[in-house]
C-alpha cells in the first residue's frame, strides 16, 4: 500500500515535469521575446517587473543596511573593518542579490503569475483561445517567461545597487567608516566580470525558472477555486525550493570548484 | 491611454536597471582602472613566486601602474616567468628597474614592487626586468631561523 503511493507520487512527479518541459520546448523554443507582440511583453513586464520594484528597492536597503551593521561588529574585532565594503558588495552581488531578488519575485510575480493562468484556465479562456486556433502557449506563456528572464536581472541589479548604498549609509554615516575606505576596498576586490556578470547571469536563470514554475503550475492547476490555491502555494514553494538548490549549482559551476 | 504609461514605466524601469549596471561597473567594480587606454608588456623571472597570481597589481611607489597579466614556468630554465602590463604613460622605467614580490600587509595578497634605478636608458615593450627579487616565503625564513639556532647552541 506503501509502496504503490510513493510508486504513484514518483509517476505523477515524473509526468508533471515531463509537461513542464512540453510547455517549456512548445511556448520558449518556438518564439522570440516578440513573437506575440512587443506589446504583450511590455506589459507582462510591467506586470511582473515595475509592480515589483517597490519590494525589492525596500528590501534590498534594509538588506544592505543589516550587512553593513553585522559586518562591523564582525569585522571590527579584527580590526579590519575597512574591509566593510569589500564584504558587503561581494555578498550582494554574488550571492543574496539574485537569490534574494528570485525568492520575492516568486513571492510577488510567481504566485500572481499561477493564479492569472489558472483563473485563465478555470474560466475557460485557454480552451476559448484553442476553439479560435490561438495557441495558448504562445500568446499566454510566452511573453510571460521572456518578462520574467527580463525583469529579474534587473530588478537583481538594483537590488545590489540599493543594497550596497545602504550599506554605505551605515558604515560611514551611522558607524564612522573612512568612506574612501569603504569605496576603494570594495573597487580593488570587486571583478566586473567575475561578480558582477557572474551574479547577472545567476540571475536570467532564476527569472527563467521561477516564471517557469509559475506559469507551469497555473496551467497544469486543477480548474477549480480549490486548485488554484493549491497551484499558487506550490509555485512560492517549488520556486523557492529551486532558486536555492539552483543557486548552489550554479555558483559550483561559476566558481569551477566542485 | 494606458498602453503609454505601462510603455513609459517599462522604459524607465530599463533605463534604471541600466543604471544600476553602470553604477555596478564603474563605482562597485572601479572598471575605469583597466579603461585607461594603452599598456606595454615586460617581463621578469623569478626564484619562487610564492603565491602571485594573474591579475596582481604592479605598483611603484604604492601606486598601482599595472597588472601581472600571465604566469608561467620556464622549462629550461625551471623559473617562473611573469608578464605584467604596464600602463603606457609610465615611460620612463629604467633599463636596471628592479623588481620584488611583496605582501600587503602581514597577509594580505601579493603584488609587485618596481623600483628605477639610473640607468640613462629605458625599459621597452617586451623587454626583461633583469633585477628581481623572490617573495619571502616564510617557512623557509622559519627554517633558517631554525638551523641558525641550531648551529649556535
Amino acid at each position: 500500500m506503501m509502496v504503490q503511493r510513493l510508486g504513484r507520487r514518483g509517476v505523477s512527479a515524473m509526468q508533471s515535469m515531463g509537461r513542464a518541459a512540453i510547455l517549456f520546448y512548445r511556448s520558449l523554443l518556438w518564439g522570440g521575446p516578440g513573437s506575440a507582440g512587443w506589446r504583450d511583453l511590455l506589459q507582462q513586464i510591467h506586470a511582473v517587473g515595475v509592480r515589483s520594484l517597490s519590494i525589492i528597492i525596500v528590501a534590498g536597503f534594509f538588506v544592505g543596511m543589516v550587512l553593513g551593521l553585522q559586518g562591523y561588529t564582525i569585522l571590527i574585532d579584527f580590526g579590519s573593518e575597512a574591509a566593510l565594503g569589500t564584504m558587503v558588495s561581494l555578498t550582494l552581488l554574488r550571492e543574496l542579490g539574485p537569490v534574494m531578488t528570485a525568492l520575492l519575485f516568486a513571492g510577488r510575480a510567481g504566485s500572481a503569475l499561477t493564479a492569472e493562468i489558472g483563473l485563465m484556465k478555470t474560466t475557460e479562456q485557454l480552451s476559448a483561445m484553442e476553439m479560435m486556433g490561438v495557441d495558448p502557449l504562445k500568446r499566454v506563456i510566452t511573453p510571460r517567461l521572456w518578462a520574467g528572464m527580463i525583469a529579474v536581472p534587473i530588478l537583481a541589479l538594483l537590488f545590489s545597487t540599493v543594497g550596497i548604498w545602504g550599506g554605505a549609509f551605515v558604515a560611514v554615516d551611522l558607524l564612522g567608516i573612512d568612506e574612501g575606505a569603504y569605496w576603494g576596498n570594495m573597487q580593488a576586490s570587486v571583478e566586473f566580470y567575475e561578480d558582477v556578470v557572474k551574479g547577472i547571469v545567476k540571475s536570467v536563470v532564476f527569472g527563467l525558472v521561477v516564471t517557469w514554475i509559475a506559469v507551469f503550475q497555473g496551467y497544469d492547476s486543477v480548474p477549480t477555486s480549490e486548485g488554484i490555491g493549491k497551484a499558487t502555494t506550490q509555485t512560492v514553494v517549488v520556486s523557492s525550493l529551486a532558486v536555492l538548490g539552483l543557486d548552489f549549482v550554479l555558483t559550483a559551476i561559476m566558481l569551477g570548484g566542485v | 491611454m494606458q498602453m503609454r504609461n505601462v510603455e513609459l514605466t517599462v522604459g524607465a524601469f530599463m533605463i534604471m536597471g541600466i543604471v544600476a549596471l553602470v553604477l555596478m561597473a564603474f563605482r562597485v567594480s572601479g572598471l575605469t582602472q583597466q579603461a585607461t587606454s594603452d599598456t606595454y608588456t615586460l617581463k621578469a623571472r623569478f626564484e619562487n613566486l610564492a603565491g602571485l597570481n594573474e591579475r596582481a597589481k604592479v605598483s611603484m611607489s604604492g601606486v598601482t601602474i599595472g597588472r601581472v597579466t600571465k604566469v608561467y614556468l620556464d622549462q629550461e630554465w625551471y623559473s617562473a616567468v611573469v608578464e605584467m602590463e604596464i600602463n603606457a604613460d609610465v615611460e620612463t622605467l629604467t633599463r636596471d628597474t628592479s623588481a620584488a614580490i611583496l605582501t600587503a600587509g602581514l597577509l594580505g595578497e601579493k603584488y609587485i614592487g618596481l623600483t628605477v634605478g639610473a640607468d640613462p636608458e629605458y625599459l621597452e615593450d617586451g623587454d626583461w626586468i633583469e633585477d628581481t627579487q623572490s617573495a619571502l616565503v616564510l617557512e623557509e625564513l622559519i627554517g633558517r631561523f631554525l638551523f641558525n639556532k641550531a648551529e649556535e647552541g
